[in-house]
């Protein structure tokens, strides 16, 4: 899925600029197939298979994808879920910042390089550092493009998958989202204080859930990783 | 429109400008290290609140229920390193399996 944090593990630094594209594609495939995951999760939380493949489409971005679906799914508000998404979406921004100087796009082209300015992208063109720049610009394509592709197609096999299936529940769809956060979430706890935050934030959300309308609970704890993250070091 | 509506078009135009501003804003700019570290931060913070509150919360109420075991099998699996899909798919069976049997 974009933004799902692999790449580094995935992408190997290779010899030729072939295996620049054989990276890119291989993690295409991988990551474009927890698409299934979400057109299933979004659908089960109550949003059409249209409304679930624009997602898709035009949000391109798993973790906000995934947010959003999760907190309007529970009651939460659109605006909440929103915001939320728009949290998790702040990285791709600093990736823009990181990819643009190479890229040098203009026009319709930076668009297109924006919209597909995701983890696996920027990933992957960072990997090929010392095979050129050439190399890192396609990897940037190749693999922003590729996971583009794959993660459109699964999230409409996973729409229609989820739409025949009924109650969500009885499918453990419901248990299906958190444990896709988990997934999410899994990988970036690197360190004894990022495990800390992790479990400051589980609990800090819960103590809220019952005081406060649904989804602001998830957006307060932004506030703890911003107390750490501006703290002077 | 529905509310579902307004997130489709919220989220997706919030996710673009936030990718579009990356290539458009000029460089070094938002490049402190203060910033850098929180940008690290804020998903962690917010994917782990989406664990919690989707595990055990319904609506504005906690509760206990299939949707823990199936948590459970998820952080077990990932501990044993299995794939993403894999971790997902164990989730999702364990908890429809105590959902049936309870």
């Amino acid at each position: 899925m974009p933004n799902f944090g692999l790449v580094r593990q995935n992408a190997v630094v290779s010899a030729t600029p072939k295996s620049t594209i054989r990276d890119s594609l291989s993690i295409s495939i991988t990551v474009g197939a927890y698409g299934i995951a979400f057109g299933a999760a979004s659908v089960a939380a109550g949003f059409s298979i249209l409304q679930t493949c624009l997602l898709s489409l035009l949000t391109f971005s798993g973790a906000s994808q995934f947010a959003l679906v999760g907190v309007m799914g529970s009651g939460g508000s659109a605006l909440s879920g929103i915001a939320t998404a728009a949290l998790l979406g702040f990285r791709n921004g600093l990736y823009g910042l990181r990819m643009s100087p190479l890229l040098k796009p203009s026009g319709l082209k930076r668009f297109l390089a924006a919209h597909i300015t995701i983890d696996e992208s920027t990933g992957v063109a960072l990997s090929q550092e010392d095979l050129g720049e050439d190399a890192m610009r396609s990897g940037f394509w190749f693999t922003g493009l590729g996971v583009f592709l794959f993660w459109n197609l699964f999230t409409f096999a996973g729409a229609l998958g989820a739409q025949s299936m009924g109650n969500p529940a009885a499918w453990g769809l419901d248990a299906a989202v958190p444990a896709a956060f988990l997934g999410l979430v899994w990988p970036r706890l690197t360190s004894l204080s990022d495990r800390i935050l992790s479990v400051s934030a589980m609990f800090l959300a819960l103590a809220l859930t019952p005081f406060v309308p649904v989804g602001l609970p998830i957006i307060a704890t932004a506030f703890l990783a911003l107390a750490i993250g501006l703290r002077r070091p | 429109m529905t509310m579902m509506w307004w997130g489709v078009i919220g989220t997706s135009t919030a996710a673009f400008g936030l990718k579009y501003l990356g290539h458009a804003i000029p460089h070094r700019y938002l490049e402190h290290p203060a910033i850098q570290k929180t940008n690290m931060l804020i998903p962690i913070s917010l994917l782990s609140a989406l664990v919690a509150v989707q595990t055990f919360a319904e609506k504005s109420r906690l509760v206990l229920d299939h949707r823990a075991v199936g948590l459970a099998v998820a952080a077990i699996s990932l501990k044993f390193r299995a794939p993403f899909p894999v971790v997902v798919i164990l989730a999702a069976l364990s908890s429809a399996l105590v959902y049936h049997f309870s």
